[in-house]
């Protein structure tokens, strides 16, 4: 038992708990559309969704955000820099000192455009990349993937562009692998990121076989606070904090407290991981706008309430990893007040393990329809289907009849 | 022991934009592209004056911090300082308008 804290200025966290009145930082889907489909895409992307925000109805939003002061925010997709008016997008956050940090898979990232990037303080670029060897990414990413995004590196560096970022999704088959990941970063001057595989959208149908393993876990949390600051997690493993101290950054979910996403047809969500009705908050055409999403919605609000551990309460580990991340825990069918599937104190197992467990439906699905070819074959049809069958009481005169073959 | 010198002249980096939040407030370098926190609505007013004052010893008396307290505010600005969110400024020369 602990004895009620004296009246004193509360931590950090507790203000984010309670939630701010703008996100910190906000991802913000522009487009479904990919050229990709990587196997754990959390947004289940692929094709555009015809509903998606025009350029007037983006720059509303960038509006919005500019009048709350929201820093920057983290422009996502599908990718992104498919959609025509990517840069013009972009350019305007920029005026309006929005920053924008993208993440795209390098397909546009040509050397006019790399120097174009170079040129501007206001945009970061996030490359994704989850394997140091084409065969490790190309598994998961799709073929010629790993070769894009080295060509974007290469053009990047060439431009002058330090410190961009080269985003990793930490799996069973390239945690052997983190030491070549910061090589590569290092080769090309840029920041190391490593995130975590959620079991969202088409990240669902393979977390079984591409989460770590408890050993990797492990693993991955000793490199992880050996390099300290120098690798960005984007806070993604405070579950893992769990194992001892404490991760950087600010180890708790800020779902719908200091992080949100707002999705390309204009939803918004608890949080990127969590594309599904039950944590949709609104929409920024509604009135009010995005403003009033974030300040007014019955879920945030929610959410801003003090939470609680539920079973969690009583492990001497709940302080640290406070439950882990909502989104895995709801995607893997596991209570949002149980532990994180992948709790460290193996938890998360055992509640996998339940019988009665039920995985739920991904919110939205805009994979790309199956590629495969279909066989049609055509010919003449049988002499015999050249006329429909003659019913009993057709009334035509020249019914059934056929004419003679010519020669 | 911090070396931060308080009777220097700063400023904050133009390249800082700051949010004010009921703890403090929120501070976004967009060159270094870091996020940092001030915790404390007094720290956050002598940052604010950092420009204005003749030191920083100045901006933190004028936030109404007092001396038995500088040690601790001293090395909250040595901070900020290293993540370059608060640069030298050069004072203006004897006889120069400020």
């Amino acid at each position: 038992m602990t004895t009620p804290a004296p009246p004193r200025p509360a931590r950090l966290v507790d203000h984010f708990q309670y939630g701010l009145d703008a996100p910190i930082c906000l991802t913000w889907e522009l487009t479904y559309a990919c050229n990709l489909s990587c196997v754990h895409c959390l947004s289940s992307s692929g094709r555009r969704d015809p509903h998606e925000l025009s350029t007037d109805e983006c720059k509303a939003v960038i509006d919005e955000l500019a009048r709350m002061q929201v820093f920057y925010v983290n422009i996502g997709g599908g990718e992104p820099t498919v959609r025509p008016d990517f840069w013009e997008l972009v350019d305007y956050a920029t005026a309006h000192r929005v920053g924008v940090k993208f993440s795209t898979n390098g397909v546009r990232i040509t050397p006019e455009a790399a120097r174009r990037l170079a040129a501007s303080d206001y945009v970061d670029v996030q490359l994704s990349l989850d394997g140091a060897t084409a065969e490790v990414n190309d598994a998961v990413r799709g073929r010629g993937s790993y070769d894009t995004a080295l060509r974007a590196m290469v053009n990047l560096r060439a431009a002058g562009f330090r410190g961009f970022k080269i985003s990793v999704v930490a799996t069973r088959h390239n945690i052997c692998q983190l030491d070549e990941f910061k090589a590569i970063a290092d080769r090309y001057g840029a920041q190391l990121r490593l995130t975590r595989l959620r079991p969202s959208g088409r990240g669902a149908d393979v977390w079984d076989e591409l989460h770590p393993t408890a050993a990797q876990q492990r693993q991955l949390y000793d490199w992880l606070s050996a390099h300290g600051e120098d690798v960005l997690t984007g806070d993604s493993f405070f579950h893992l904090s769990a194992y001892g101290g404490a991760l950087p950054g600010l180890n708790l979910c800020g779902a719908g407290r200091v992080v949100c996403l707002i999705d390309p047809v204009g939803d918004v969500y608890a949080c990127p991981f969590a594309i599904h009705d039950t944590f949709k908050a609104g929409n920024v055409r509604d009135e009010g706008g995005f403003t009033r999403v974030w300040r007014e919605s019955d879920l945030f609000t929610d959410l801003r309430r003090p939470q609680t551990g539920g079973a969690c309460t009583s492990c001497s580990a709940y302080d640290s990893c406070r439950g882990g991340c909502m989104a895995a825990k709801f995607f893997t069918g596991l209570p949002l007040d149980g532990p994180d599937p992948e709790c460290v104190q193996g938890h998360g197992e055992r509640a996998l393990a339940d019988p009665d467990r039920t995985v739920p439906a991904q919110g939205q699905d805009h994979s790309h329809r199956g590629r495969k070819p279909v066989f049609v074959s055509i010919g003449g049809r049988p002499d015999d289907s050249r006329t429909p069958p003659v019913s009993p009481c057709e009334e035509h005169p020249l019914a059934g009849f056929r004419p003679a073959e010519l020669p | 022991m911090p070396s931060f010198d308080m009777a220097g002249t700063w400023t904050l980096h133009p390249q800082v934009a700051v949010r004010p939040e009921p703890f403090g407030a929120l501070l976004y370098h967009f060159g270094t592209r870091r996020l940092s926190f001030l915790k404390d609505l007094r720290l956050l007013a002598a940052v604010r004056l950092l420009t204005d004052e003749p030191s920083a010893a100045d901006a933190c008396r004028t936030a109404g911090i007092h001396d038995h307290e500088l040690a601790r505010y001293r090395a909250a600005l040595e901070t900020l300082a290293t993540s370059h969110m608060i640069v030298r400024r050069t004072p203006p020369r004897p006889g120069e308008a400020p």
